[in-house]
This record gives C-alpha cells, structure tokens and sequence, in this order.
C-alpha cells in the first residue's frame, strides 16, 4: 500500500484550503454586472393566486426585473420532473401533479415560490420582493398523510385523487397471508418515521450568468451531480440547450441528497437572467429559506407484522406504509419509499415471504426526497425495531434472535428483488456484542438503578444497497437515467496526473481518496495528482455522488481507466527498454523491467508518450484514457451498532453511554475518512433518533423552521464512537468496495430506539427520543400500571 | 436587515436625548435578541442607542454583601468576577451558561432584564435575589419589574442602568435547557436570605413570564430542603406549551429542577 496508496491513513489534501477560510464556494463566486434575486414565497400551505401585484415593487431602486409563473411557462419552460416512474399495483402510472418551477395558479406548501425579483443589490431585490402584493384565495390545508387520504382533505393536485399518487406494492401477498396463517406467533407494532430537514452546513445558492453575445449560460450552483443537473435543465426544463448551459459545482459545503435535485430556484435564476437583460443573476438561500426549500427527508408511518414459526424462524413480514411527499414530487422522490425502501426488508434475514404495501401521498409540505440513505433508514428502522420487539416478546434474546435469522449462504435471493452477493453478519454481530461488554450489561444496569437511572441496551443489524445498479436493471424499475460512472485520466508529458471524474465531491475527501488510487498504482506522491470533478465543461459526463456510490462506481471507473494507461505506459516502456511488455513494472515512480537493472524513470515513459520520437509501430501519441463503469450489481454494506444508554427517569434525558459501530464496508481505501464518514453518519442517525423533527403546525406552518425548535446534534450530543471494520469484498466491482457513506445514518436510529426501549420498559416511544418524548412514555407506562 | 442609524451614548442624558429625538428608537445593550430579530427583518428601529459605552455602566460592585452590576455588564464579567463569585457563586454559575462564549462576550445584564424573554436566566435570579432594578429615573423592586412575558415595567425611554442586591446566605440555579436553543425550558434559581426568607424565581416555563413560586418558598423556609417541596404543585394550566414540552412535562420540569437547585444550595 505504501504511505499513501490504498489502506493508507492520508491527511486530506482538500482540507488546506477548507480550514484556511479558502474554499471557492457558489456564493463566493462574483462576476462584473451581476445582480441578485429574492423570492416572493407563499406564507399559506394552499392557496389560490387571484393577483399579483408587482405596480409599487418594480418602482423600487435598483429593480431590474419582476417575473412570475405564467410568464415563466409562457417563455416555455418546462415542470419540473420526477426521474424515476412508479406504477401502482394496478398497473396505473402514478398521478403527478403539475410542478411548475414557480406558481402560476395554486400555491401548495409554505415556501412556494411565486415570482422572482432582481435587483442591484441583494437589499433591494429583498425589500422589493417584500413590496410585491399577492392577493390570496386562503383553501384548507393538510399535512399528515392519514389526514390527507381522507374523503374529506382537500384536493391539493388534480391528478391525484385523494392525494394518493401511487398504491404500489411488492413481494407475494397470498404466500405472506398464508405464512401469517400457519404462524406459531405473530408481532404487530405501528412505527412512525420522523421528518427531517436536512441543513447542510453550506446553503444552497445559483450564480447564473448569460452571455447574449454567445447566447450561452454558465450556472454556479451547489449541485452534487451537476451533469445531471445540465441534462434535466436543458432537456426538461429547455432553459438551453446543453452545448449552450455549462454547468458548475465548485467547493460544496455538504448535500446529504438535499443538493441532488433540480430546485425552481436555479431554473429560475437561468430564466430571469437572459429576460431581465442583466449579465448574472446570484440567489443564495438564507437558513431560514433553507427550512422551507430544501427537499425534506424520511416522514413514513407504517404498520408492520411479522410472522415466526416455533423455532422463532421469521416466516413472512408484512408492512404497510404511508409515505409523505410533500406538496410536489422531487426528482427522485417516487423511488425513495419504493425501490429504495421495500426492497430492503428482509434485512440481514432469511424471510421467505415479504409483502409491502406503498402509498405515496402529497400533503401541503415541502417536497420529500432523499436524504441520506433515502428508504433505507425507513426499511432498517422498521425490520430493527421489529426484530427487537419481537425478541422481547418471544422471550428470547435480540442477539440470538438476529442469529437464528441471519442469511448464511451467499448469494442469496430476497422475495423483494435484491440479491445479496456477499457478507457475514455473525462476524459484525461478535465485534460488536465484544467491543460493547454486552455480556456484563446486567452489571452495568444494577449499578445504574441504584443511583436512580434506567439504562438499556439496543443493537441493529443494518444491510443496505450501494451504488445502484446496473443500469439496464434499475431502468427496467423505472429510472430514468443510467447508473455508470466516468473518469478519465491524462498523464501530462511531465508525469503528473488527472482525473477527471463524474463523481462529485461535497465533503467527502474525493481528492485525497481518489488520488490514492493513482499513488498506488504508480507510485507518485499526491502532489502530482489533480482530481477535477465539478464542472461540465472539463469532465465529458458523469452521475455524480449519492447514494454512497462514488467509491464503488465512481473509483471503478478511475480503476479501469488506469488499467489502459498502465497497458499503453507498459507498451511504450517494453519498446523503449527493448523487453517484454509482460516483464515491465511500475512502481514507486519507477518503469522496471523484472529481474534486471533496466529501468526508466516514470516521467521519461510520459515524456516519450507526447514527444511520440519513439512510440511501437502504429501506437497513438499521447497517454490519456477514459472510462465508463457499469456495475454488474448493487453493493451491500452491513453491519452491527450497538448503543447503551442512560435514561433520567426524572426528566427523560437520555444519555449515550457508549455507541459500538462494527461495519462492512469491503475494500477501504482511506479508513481515516471512512471513519469521518461513519462518524458524521453516526451523528445524523442519533440526530434523527433524538433530536431533530421537522413539525408542522395543522395550517401547514413549519414550527422547527429554525435552529430554535430544529435539534441539530452537537458534539456534546454524542460519544466518543468506538468503530471497527471487515472487509468482505465486494463481488461485483474490481476494487471490492461496498460503500460507507450512509451507514451510520441508516443503522444508528434503531440501535438508539431499542436501547432506549430496552430501558424505559415497554416498546410504546416515538421517535425522536426528546426528553419529552420519553418522560412522557415512562408516565404512559405508569399510568397505564 | 432595514437600514437603520447607530450611535453611542455619551452619558445617561444623552441617551434619553436621542430616544426622544429618534421616530422609533430602540437601546442596544448587548443586542443578542434585537439584532437577529432586525437581521430577520422582524423588527426595524429607525435609530439604535448604544448604552454600553456610558461611563461605568459595566462596573461591579461588592461591598461586603451589598452588591451593584451595572447593566453593560457582559454575562462574561458576570461569570467570571472574583468578588462577585466570593459573595453569590450562584449567579457567577448562572452567567457562565447563558448562550455561548460569543454570546456572554456581547450579551449583558440589563438587556436581557429589559428584554425579559420568557426563557432568559437572569429575571429569574433578579426575583430570588430580591434585586432592585435602578434606571435611569427611579428604582424598582424586581417583584414589580417584570409584568409579563417580554414586558416590564419601563416606561418610554427609560432604560436600566443597575441592578443592585444584597447576596443571600446560600442560593442556586438549576435549568434544563430546550434541546435545539438551549433556552431554559424550566429554570429555578432559589436563595436563602436566612431567618426563613427563601425566594423562589421560576423562568422559561410560565405563560405570564418569570414568577415567585410562593408556595415553594413558603415549605422552604421551613424545612431548606428537596423533600420539603415534594408536595407542592405546579399548575399546568399556567405552563407554556410548544413542540418540546407539554405544559405537564414542563410543569415536571420546574419540580425537578427546584429540587435540584436546593440541593445544590444545600450542599
């Protein structure tokens, strides 16, 4: 592996410029001429526009342009789509509502934009979106899915009657009812998937310029796909053509899935800048504005039950879901509660029979997508606290129950499409029952009840699905784009590197993880390595990062396009070293030929490359390659959390005594930014677990819509982790790499909720476990005795 | 944020002169509510008068008991003032978990008395401590200051200037914070001034603002002990209520953490 290369601890290259204050970030990006835009947003969930008044606005100083949704979709640009189709279960397409980037007749959530105002200044721009008069039809207003598939809820689209835009399930009803028939015992449990409001750290913010001359557009934005975000602009939106739109995500400060979607607000700024005649328009979102824009995330209430034979074999499960997806459907918001979500319930476990029932409902809500790990928090919450009430119930224990269950043989078919193609849970289950001292919490809890505490302790077995893929697959499910990834590598004459790559790095440490690929191919220090990503003009094409995919697809990619330069460099060296391409080594910057001192310099092979003096007959100058990648399958990373808690009975504080990770993310390449990731995951996770809720009051209010009522997590929220990991490789990528981006975020909240259950006594707690919440379910239980 | 005029006080006459003069002035002291409110465009004073800057505003006092803080006094010098920590360690305590270090570095005592946020620490000692509130036309008992959640008994263009109190033989505060802002959800300050005068100042969980719990104080200078309240009652009816706590949690809260502020004065 050498001292950088792949299993090396590397200190993050990126990380200069990030801790300098130096970072180039959307808004720090500013162009001669450039104006700013505020937005008139709807303070009503739902409402009919009668008027917009804009007479005393576009007096104001400095207004150069006042623009609202009829005049958006007069000039011809298109509603904003949802990329991947769902069809119900009787074969119907889903009923999506008309989205269009701002209103033009009906608001639908608190936020929704209305019109756009540019001006000089941003003061002004604000101030004058202040002056603009909308007069309103005020119409009733529904937030909660049970609420909103009522007869009597308002009809907020049209096209979706009773608010319901797909009733879609998957898995095998009858044998799942028949199972439950011949059941030994039965476990029924309601669980409620809390909302969240995903708060990156960097807001999110468009610079678009245009150039009348060339009649051509440049977008700033803070997007982690931005070739994606091209793609749709130009195709769906027809802001431009792409040979016309150049797309760029500089430095950008965390997405959490928030940044994947196309926002009203970037088209909007694309659109105004070439119709106010001004040469940029830049909007960048305010926290509060984040609150109310920003796609949410999560926000399901299901039932479930699940089904045991007498030896306390899982036998069926049965699920049935209500997923809010706010007032329009976001980009890839249809698939998060489906093919995201119930494809995921069998968890680590052999369950013959899985049947999940989906309803996607709109509610007068900020649009819901995906948000870090998108469907599989749901599904792990749902099957971990499953498992665990069932444990109690059953009498057994939660270890020995996720044992008895745990699929051995590999590959395994689950009844609802995965195919899980390697893994071995008992061995994350016994690191972490080990790191944890699980066999003495008994001890631990007497000594807590004596000073007057409950302490309890919870695990989770998590499974998820990474890099989704391939793409034929997934598009035969409904996607409308592909899941590939580029990159491309160009050695310059000198011998230094570039990689360019489709992935898109908003945090992540691409730039130290990716060039350690190269080091380790090659032999070169980082220094000599330049990853480029981020920009639609330098890299041809990409998907760029979610989904915990850019190490498995994204350095797949990298890895196969360094297979051709490491074939044309070892030609070029056998002609220039007189041998054999077979006896040819590369290593520590060096071009050897095995078993002799004939070597050359890793330069002087580059150099030879582009001088093209000497190259074997008929061989292309140059030495630049690229790649595309095309996984044969998803990856599965999984693991076991464990987390103890202390609860003050008193108050209902909730403490972390410790919190045990014990993962397998296959192949790693940098365990020190692997364990940020799980570290960052894990904080997210117990966030959702304990803190953080987005709540709306019943007019469609958001009341936590700011860091007053929104419970981030702090440092002083959370342990000091104690984290370990296996590496089962990964079948299906050259590299072996199963991805850790979500994990933590996916598989903490149920460890913290069945610790937390496993302490207060009885399983009746709603997540978040706020003090409140769970001094209110101990006085529950005690009322109830 | 509206655009809006700042300058400086000179002295305490200059003050009232530019309130009067200003169309909707406000004073700045500290500015830890009013400035995020004005860059939330929530509120939008046409003139700021800064009282920090007057002479001596942020001075300490401690003559033997009898202690004077002038109002500029950041909850800083507060928290960390030698005197002041010898006499009524209880309020030193209190100061050092207001907000953050940015926030004790700006924010002060008179502005978080005149502003008497429902969820601020300090009007809750002013009542334990049975302070007198001196501005800059009279001097008022703490019982009468604060009226009412964000109201108090200032009229227009009175402003504090001190508060000054006698430092009891023993006291505590004890809060427990809301989770996201980390404002007292329940927040009891209890001083024992001997001879069976305990004071019990209760914030951030009443609907009317920051209030005596009497019947505390009554079992207290009795018995100076947590069991001694374990039998009197918090009246949900009067407790605020929003997402993080029901009126009962709160009113749970304001048990526990009295308890738990007697137990910390007893020690």
């Amino acid at each position: 592996m050498g001292l950088e290369g792949i299993g090396a601890r590397v200190l993050r290259k990126e990380d200069k410029r990030f801790l300098t204050g130096a970072g180039r970030y959307t808004d720090d990006h500013k162009v001669a001429g450039m104006h700013y835009a505020a937005f008139v947003r709807s303070p009503h969930a739902h409402a009919k526009i009668k008027k917009i008044n804009i007479k005393a606005a576009s007096a104001m100083p400095g207004v150069a342009g006042i623009f609202n949704g009829k005049e958006l979709t007069g000039d011809g640009i298109g509603n904003i789509i949802c990329g991947w189709m769902v069809h119900s279960k009787d074969g119907s397409p889903m009923n999506m509502g008309a989205w269009s980037a701002l209103a033009t007749e009906y608001v639908r959530y608190v936020g929704d934009a209305v019109a756009i105002v540019i001006a000089e200044t941003l003061e002004q721009a604000r101030a004058a979106a202040e002056a603009v008069d909308v007069d309103y039809k005020v119409l009733k207003a529904v937030v909660s899915v049970s609420d909103a598939i009522g007869d009597k809820a308002p009809q907020i689209h049209p096209e979706a009657k009773n608010n319901i835009i797909y009733d879609w399930e998957i898995g095998d009803e009858a044998a799942t009812d028949a199972a439950f028939a011949n059941a030994a015992n039965i476990v029924e449990m309601d669980v409620r998937n809390n909302r969240l409001a995903p708060n990156p750290m960097e807001p999110r913010s468009a610079l678009a310029q245009y150039d009348a001359a060339e009649d051509h557009f440049t977008l700033h934005t803070t997007s982690q796909n931005p070739h994606v975000a091209r793609l749709v602009l130009s195709a769906f939106y027809q802001v431009a053509p792409e040979n016309k739109l150049r797309v760029i995500a500089p430095d950008v400060g965390g997405g959490f899935g928030a940044k994947i979607f196309i926002y009203p607000e970037e088209i909007v700024c694309l659109w105004a800048a070439k119709k106010a005649r001004v040469a940029a328009v830049k909007w960048t979102a305010d926290r509060s504005e984040a609150f109310v824009t920003d796609a949410h995330g999560r926000d399901h209430v299901s039932t479930a039950k699940m089904a045991f034979d007498a030896n306390n074999r899982i036998t069926g499960f049965k699920v049935d879901t209500l997923a809010n997806l706010g007032a329009y459907m976001s980009l890839f918001s249809s698939s998060v509660p489906t093919y995201l979500y119930a494809t995921l319930l069998s968890g680590q476990y052999n369950i013959p029979n899985i049947h999940a029932n989906v309803r996607a409902i709109y509610t007068n809500t900020v649009p819901v997508d995906a948000y870090r790990g998108a469907g599989r928090p749901e599904a792990s919450y749902l099957i971990e606290r499953m498992l665990t009430a069932s444990a109690r119930q059953l009498g057994v224990d939660p270890a020995e129950l996720r044992r008895t269950n745990f699929v051995q043989e590999f590959p395994h078919q689950t009844p609802v499409i995965m195919c899980y193609d390697a893994g071995d849970f008992g061995v994350s289950l016994d690191a972490a029952m080990a790191a944890s001292d699980y066999a003495n919490f008994e001890k631990r809890r007497k000594k807590s009840e004596k000073n007057g505490m409950l302490r309890g302790i919870g695990m989770s077995c998590y499974i998820e699905a990474c890099g989704i893929a391939p793409s034929a697959a997934v598009g035969s499910l409904g996607a409308g784009v592909g899941l590939w990834e580029s990159a491309e590598v160009r050695v310059n004459p000198v011998g230094t590197v570039e990689v360019l790559t489709g992935s898109h790095s908003h945090g992540q440490g691409h730039e130290t993880t990716f060039a350690q690929l190269i080091t380790d191919r090659f032999g070169l220090p980082k220094e000599n390595i330049q990853i480029v990503h981020g920009d639609t003009d330098k890299v041809q094409f990409g998907m760029g990062t979610y989904g915990s995919r850019s190490g498995a697809v994204g350095m797949s990619a990298i890895e196969k396009a360094l297979d051709k330069v490491e074939t044309k460099a070892k030609k070029i060296a056998a002609h220039m070293l007189e041998a054999s391409e077979g006896d040819i080594e590369i290593k520590d910057g060096e071009v050897m030929v095995k078993g002799t001192d004939k070597k050359l310099l890793w330069h002087e092979i580059c150099l030879g490359a582009y001088t093209a003096h000497n190259l074997p007959e008929g061989m292309e100058p140059g030495l630049k390659e690229g790649a595309f990648y095309d996984p044969a399958n998803f990856t599965f990373p999984a693991g076991c959390y464990i987390c103890e808690v202390e609860v003050d009975p008193q108050t209902g504080t909730t403490k972390i005594e410790q919190f045990v990770a014990a993962d397998d993310f296959g192949k790693i390449i940098n365990p020190m930014i692997v364990e940020g990731q799980v570290h960052g995951g894990l904080t997210q996770g117990i966030g959702q677990a304990m803190m953080e809720n987005a709540v709306y009051d019943d007019d469609g209010q958001l009341l936590s819509a700011s860091y007053m009522d929104y419970c981030m997590p702090r440092a002083d929220d959370v342990p000091s982790f104690q984290v370990s990991a296996t590496e089962t490789l990964s079948p299906s990528n050259p590299l072996g790499i199963k991805g850790c981006g979500e994990a933590g975020a996916i598989g903490a909240p149920p460890a913290v909720i069945n610790a937390i259950t496993d302490a207060i006594g009885h399983e009746n707690l709603t997540m978040p476990a706020s003090p409140q919440n769970v001094w209110t379910a101990l006085n529950m239980a005690e009322a109830a005795e | 944020m509206y655009e809006t005029s700042y300058s400086r006080a000179k002295d305490a006459a200059d003050a009232a002169k530019q309130m009067k003069a200003a169309d909707d002035g406000a004073y700045l002291s500290g500015g830890m509510t009013l400035l995020p409110t004005m860059k939330q465009r929530l509120a939008a004073p046409s003139d700021l008068i800064d009282l920090t800057h007057i002479k001596d505003m942020d001075a300490i006092n401690v003559t033997r008991k009898d202690v004077t803080i002038g109002a500029a006094a950041t909850h800083g010098s507060v928290a960390t003032h030698a005197k002041l920590m010898k006499v009524c360690p209880s309020l030193c305590a209190l100061a050092s978990h207001i907000g953050d270090p940015h926030v004790r570095n700006r924010g002060t005592i008179g502005g978080s008395i005149a502003n008497n946020d429902p969820a601020a620490d300090y009007p809750s000692a002013m009542l334990a401590l049975d302070a007198t509130i001196v501005t800059n036309k009279r001097k008022v008992k703490a019982d009468r200051f604060f009226t009412g959640m964000f109201e108090t008994s200032l009229k227009e263009g009175e402003f504090v200037k001190a508060v000054t109190f006698t430092a009891p033989k023993r006291g505590a505060y004890a809060k427990f914070p809301n989770p996201a802002s980390r404002y007292a959800m329940a927040g009891v300050y209890v001083a024992d001034h001997g001879k069976g005068a305990v004071r019990v100042g209760v914030t951030g969980a009443s609907q009317g603002g920051v209030y005596r719990a009497k019947d505390m104080e009554k079992a207290l200078a009795n018995d100076f002990s947590a069991d001694a309240i374990a039998d009197c009652k918090v009246d949900t009816d009067d407790m605020l209520e929003d997402i993080h706590a029901t009126a009962p949690y709160r009113a749970n809260l304001v048990k526990v953490m009295a308890k738990k502020a007697v137990n910390k004065a007893a020690e």
